[in-house]
C-alpha cells in the first residue's frame, strides 16, 4: 500500500471537513448544533480543523429540555468558551410559555418538545442552515439522510422526495423561509465516534465514563435518579420521572453510551473508565446504541415521524 | 479492536439491479450472516414478522427503513448501511430498482467503488439491469460484480448461470470501464455463497460474495495523477490575536486529485498565474506534502487574488478551459429536458448560469445505441447534450477525473436537482499565456 493513503478515519475526517466548508461558503447564516456528546464533539474538532487559524465562522446553538445533565452542560459551556465561539441557548421551557409548543397530556419526556424550540429559534435568528451531528448508522430512518437535507419552510422533511444527491457536489439552493440540515459525519459509526475521539484525544463529559449512581428500573432500562426538588413554591420539573414505589433505587456503577437527556437515557452498567475501554465495549455490543433510547423504542417508525415533524 | 500498524482499507459499494431482484434481502443477509446485526436490530425484524410476515422474518426490512418502503415492500430511497470484518470497513447504499426512482440510484452510485448489480435467475436480464450496469459503467465505478440470486428457484443450475453471464458479457465490451468483473450464483435469501460458500455450487469454484468484497484491489481507486484543487474556502482570519496571523491568507479545500508538496510550482486558473506552494497546512501542522482526497489549506508563494470556484493545478497536463461543453447527462426530473432551457450548474466549487444548446443523443437501454437528436430527454434518460455556460469552466473530461469532470444541473425557481453531467475530455488545454509570477 503507497503511503499516500488514507485510512478510514482519514477519509471520514475529509469527507466532513469538505461538507462543513460548503456550508460556510454557500449560506449566509449558518449554525451548529452543540449539546455536548459525543457526535457534537467530534463536530466541533471538524470544524477547527476545516476552518482554523480562522474563527469557526458560524454560533453554536443548543436546545434544552431542562432535563439535562448537570455534567453536560458544564461540559458544553466550557467547550464553547475555549473555542471562543458565541453559543445560543434556547429551551423547551420558554418555547412552552410562548405558546410554540404544547405538552401532550401524561408525556413526561420533553424530546418532541425539542422541535418546536428548534424551528423558534431557527425563525427567530433566521438561521439558513443547522449542521448537526446525527449518523447514518443510528437509526434506520436516519439511514436514508442525504448530507445536505431539505427542509420546507414548515421545517418539514419529506423522506420519499429527497433532492438526488450525486458525488460530492451538494445542492445548497434555497427559497425564503426553507432551510437545511446537514450532517458531516453521517458516514460515521459509534466506533468511528470513539476511535476519532482517541485519535484526536478530544475530552468527553464524564458521564460517558463509569461512575457510581442511583437508578431504578422503569420500561426495561435503568433510569438515573433525577435531582431532589428543593423549591416546593415551583411545580416539580421531574414529576412523573420519579421512581414509584414499586421501581426501587439502587446504587450501581454505570456509564452513559448516548445521551438525551435524564429522563430518556438509559444508563448501561460498565466498568469501562477510558476511551480505550469504551472502544472494547463498543466492539463487544450486542445491542446498538439507540437500544438504550427510550424515545426511539415507541415504534418502528418513531424517528421517522419525528423527523418529518422537524426533529434532527 | 482494530489494527493500527495497518490502515484499514475502507470500500463503499451498491446493491443495484431491477425491482425485487433482492438487492435489500442481499444486504441483510451480509449483515446477519457476518455478525454485524445487534440484538434489538434482530428482535425489531423478528417483531415485524410476526406483525405482518406470518412469522417470516423479512431480511430487507433491514434497510426499508421508511413506513411507506415497508408498506409496499419496495425500496425508494438509498439506505446506507455499515459493517465491518478483520479485513475491511464497509459502506454499502442499498439502492431502489424501480425506474421511477433512478435518481435515487444514481445518488448511491456516485459515491461507490464498486457495483454489485442483482439478476433475478428466473428472470434474467432485462431493461433495469441493462440500465443499472449502464449507469454504474457511466459513473465510472471500478469494480463490478453480477450476482445472479434466487439461484434456489432455478434448482442451482449451472446452465441457466451461463447463460445469464453471456448475455452480460456480450454487451459489457460496449460499456468498458471497468477495472474488474466477478460473477456469482447465490440465494440471498437461504445466505448461499454470501458468506458461507454453498454445497449447491459445486460447479462454481470462485469466492463467496463477502470473500471477493474482502480481497478485491481498492488501493489504487484514488486518482493520484495530475494535481488539481478547487478552491473551497479563502481563509482569511478576521482580526487575529495571534499577530503573524495579520497577514494570513489560505486557500482551503479538497484535493481532486494528485499530490502536493510544499515548493511545487503551480497554475492558479483560470486567470493563469504560476506561483508555488509555500505552506501546506492542515489544522495546526505543516505538511511537507498532501494528496488526493485529503482537506488542506494551501498558502501561495505571491499574494493572487483568489476565490472560491478558482483551480490551483500543477504545471503538467493543464485542464481544459471553455465554456461550451459536451457533456453526458443522467435526466433526472419529471419536466422533460428541452433544448434551450437555462439552469445552474454546479461544477466543483462553482455554480455559474448555463444553457442547453443541444440535444445530441440519446442512448436506448435495450440496444445501447445512441439515438441522434432526440426531441427531449424524459425522466431516467441518459443522452448526450451541449451547454454553454455564462463564465468558462476549468474542467477535465470524467473518464480522467470524476471530480473536476462533474456537475449537477439545477432547476431555476424550485432549486431541485435535475441532472448529473459528466463532462467530455477538452480539446484543447487551458493554455494560459502566463508569465512567470514575478514582481
Ligand atoms: N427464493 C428466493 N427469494 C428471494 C431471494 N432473494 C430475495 N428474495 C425475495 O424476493 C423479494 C424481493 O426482495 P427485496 O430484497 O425486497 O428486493 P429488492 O431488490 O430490494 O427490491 P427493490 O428495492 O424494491 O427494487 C422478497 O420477497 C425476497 O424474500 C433468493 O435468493 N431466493
Ligand atoms: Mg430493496
Amino acid at each position: 500500500m503507497s503511503s499516500y493513503h488514507l485510512d478510514h478515519l482519514g477519509y471520514l475526517e475529509t469527507e466532513a471537513i469538505h461538507v462543513m466548508r460548503e456550508v460556510a461558503a454557500e449560506f449566509e447564516r449558518p449554525v451548529m448544533l452543540f449539546s455536548g456528546g459525543k457526535d457534537s464533539i467530534c463536530l466541533l474538532r471538524l470544524a477547527e480543523k476545516a476552518f482554523r487559524p480562522s474563527d469557526i465562522p458560524m454560533p453554536f446553538l443548543n436546545i434544552e429540555t431542562g432535563h439535562e445533565f448537570p455534567e453536560l452542560l458544564s461540559f458544553r459551556d466550557r467547550r464553547a468558551k475555549e473555542l471562543g465561539a458565541k453559543l445560543i441557548v434556547r429551551t423547551v421551557d420558554d418555547a412552552l410559555k410562548k405558546g410554540l409548543a404544547t405538552q401532550a397530556p401524561g408525556e413526561i419526556s420533553r424530546n418532541k418538545l425539542q422541535t418546536p424550540a428548534l424551528l423558534g429559534a431557527i425563525e427567530e435568528f433566521q438561521f439558513d442552515c443547522a449542521i448537526g451531528g446525527a449518523r447514518r448508522d443510528e437509526e434506520k430512518a436516519r439511514a436514508k439522510e442525504r448530507f445536505f437535507s431539505f427542509r420546507d419552510s414548515f421545517g418539514q422533511w419529506d423522506p420519499k422526495n429527497q433532492r438526488p444527491e450525486i458525488w460530492n457536489l451538494y445542492n445548497g439552493r434555497l427559497n425564503p423561509g426553507e432551510n437545511m440540515r446537514v450532517y458531516p459525519i453521517n458516514n460515521w459509526t459509534e466506533m468511528d465516534v470513539w476511535e476519532y475521539i482517541k485519535r484526536e484525544q478530544l475530552a468527553v463529559p464524564t458521564i460517558y465514563f463509569s461512575h457510581e449512581r442511583e437508578c431504578f428500573r422503569r420500561g426495561g432500562q435503568w433510569l438515573p435518579l433525577p435531582p431532589s426538588h428543593t423549591d416546593a413554591s415551583q411545580p416539580d420539573p421531574y414529576a412523573g420521572a420519579r421512581p414509584k414505589p414499586n421501581e426501587p433505587v439502587k446504587k450501581l456503577v454505570v456509564r452513559v453510551r448516548t445521551i438525551a437527556d435524564m429522563i430518556s437515557t438509559g444508563m448501561i452498567e460498565s466498568r469501562a473508565d477510558s476511551v480505550d475501554d469504551i472502544i472494547g465495549e463498543v466492539a463487544a455490543a450486542r445491542v446498538t446504541e439507540r437500544g438504550s433510547r427510550a424515545d426511539d423504542k415507541a415504534s418502528e417508525a418513531a424517528m421517522e415521524d419525528r423527523k418529518k415533524a422537524g426533529y434532527f | 479492536m482494530p489494527n493500527t500498524q495497518h490502515p484499514i482499507e475502507l470500500l463503499r459499494f451498491i446493491t443495484c439491479g431491477s425491482v425485487d431482484d433482492g438487492k435489500s434481502t442481499l444486504i441483510g443477509r451480509l449483515l446477519y450472516d457476518s455478525k454485524n446485526l445487534m440484538e434489538d436490530q434482530l428482535e425489531a425484524l423478528e417483531k415485524s414478522a410476526d406483525l405482518t410476515g406470518g412469522g417470516q422474518i423479512n431480511l430487507a426490512n433491514l434497510t426499508d427503513g421508511l413506513r411507506a418502503e415497508r408498506e409496499q415492500g419496495i425500496t425508494i430511497d438509498v439506505a446506507y448501511r455499515f459493517f465491518a470484518t478483520p479485513k475491511r470497513k464497509f459502506i454499502v447504499a442499498d439502492t431502489p430498482g424501480h425506474v421511477q426512482y433512478t435518481r435515487n440510484m444514481v445518488t448511491g452510485a456516485s459515491t461507490a467503488n464498486l457495483a454489485i448489480v442483482l439478476v433475478d435467475a428466473r428472470q434474467g436480464v432485462i431493461e433495469q439491469t441493462r440500465r443499472h450496469t449502464y449507469i454504474s459503467s457511466l459513473l465510472g465505478i471500478p469494480h463490478l460484480v453480477v450476482a445472479v440470486n434466487k439461484m434456489d428457484l432455478v434448482d442451482w443450475s449451472e446452465a441457466r448461470f451461463q447463460e445469464i453471464r453471456d448475455e452480460i458479457e456480450s454487451f459489457l465490451p460496449r460499456l468498458g470501464g471497468f477495472r474488474d468483473v466477478k460473477f456469482i450464483p447465490l440465494s440471498a435469501l437461504n445466505g448461499d455463497n454470501v458468506v458461507d460458500a454453498s454445497a449447491h455450487t459445486p460447479w462454481y469454484e470462485g469466492p463467496t460474495l463477502l470473500g471477493h468484497l474482502e480481497t478485491v484491489h481498492i488501493a489504487s481507486d484514488w486518482n493520484l495523477g495530475t494535481f488539481r484543487f478547487p478552491v473551497q474556502w479563502v481563509n482569511r482570519p478576521n482580526d487575529p490575536t495571534d499577530k503573524t496571523l495579520h497577514d494570513f491568507r489560505g486557500l482551503s479545500g479538497q484535493i481532486a486529485s494528485g499530490i502536493i508538496r510544499a515548493g511545487d510550482p503551480v497554475v492558479v486558473l483560470p486567470i493563469g498565474l504560476k506561483t508555488t506552494i509555500k505552506e501546506i497546512r492542515h489544522y495546526q501542522d505543516s505538511m511537507p506534502t498532501a494528496f488526493c482526497p485529503q482537506s488542506v489549506t494551501l498558502c501561495l508563494a505571491h499574494d493572487i487574488d483568489i476565490s472560491r470556484g478558482d483551480m490551483i493545478v500543477g504545471i503538467e497536463n493543464l485542464p481544459g478551459r471553455s465554456s461550451d461543453l459536451q457533456a453526458r447527462v443522467c435526466w433526472m426530473n419529471q419536466r422533460a429536458l428541452l433544448p434551450g432551457k437555462k439552469f445552474f450548474l454546479k461544477h466543483t466549487t462553482q455554480t455559474v448560469q448555463a444553457v442547453v444548446t443541444t440535444l445530441e443523443s440519446r442512448i436506448n437501454m435495450g440496444t445501447f445505441e445512441s439515438e441522434p437528436n432526440p426531441p427531449a430527454l424524459a425522466m431516467n434518460d441518459i443522452g448526450v447534450i451541449r451547454l454553454k455556460t455564462a463564465k468558462p469552466l476549468v474542467f477535465d473530461g470524467y473518464s480522467t477525473n470524476r471530480l473536476t469532470g462533474s456537475f449537477i444541473l439545477i432547476e431555476q425557481g424550485s432549486n431541485a436537482t435535475v441532472a448529473a453531467g459528466m463532462l467530455t475530455a477538452p480539446t484543447e488545454e487551458a493554455k494560459p499565456e502566463y508569465t512567470d509570477f514575478a514582481i
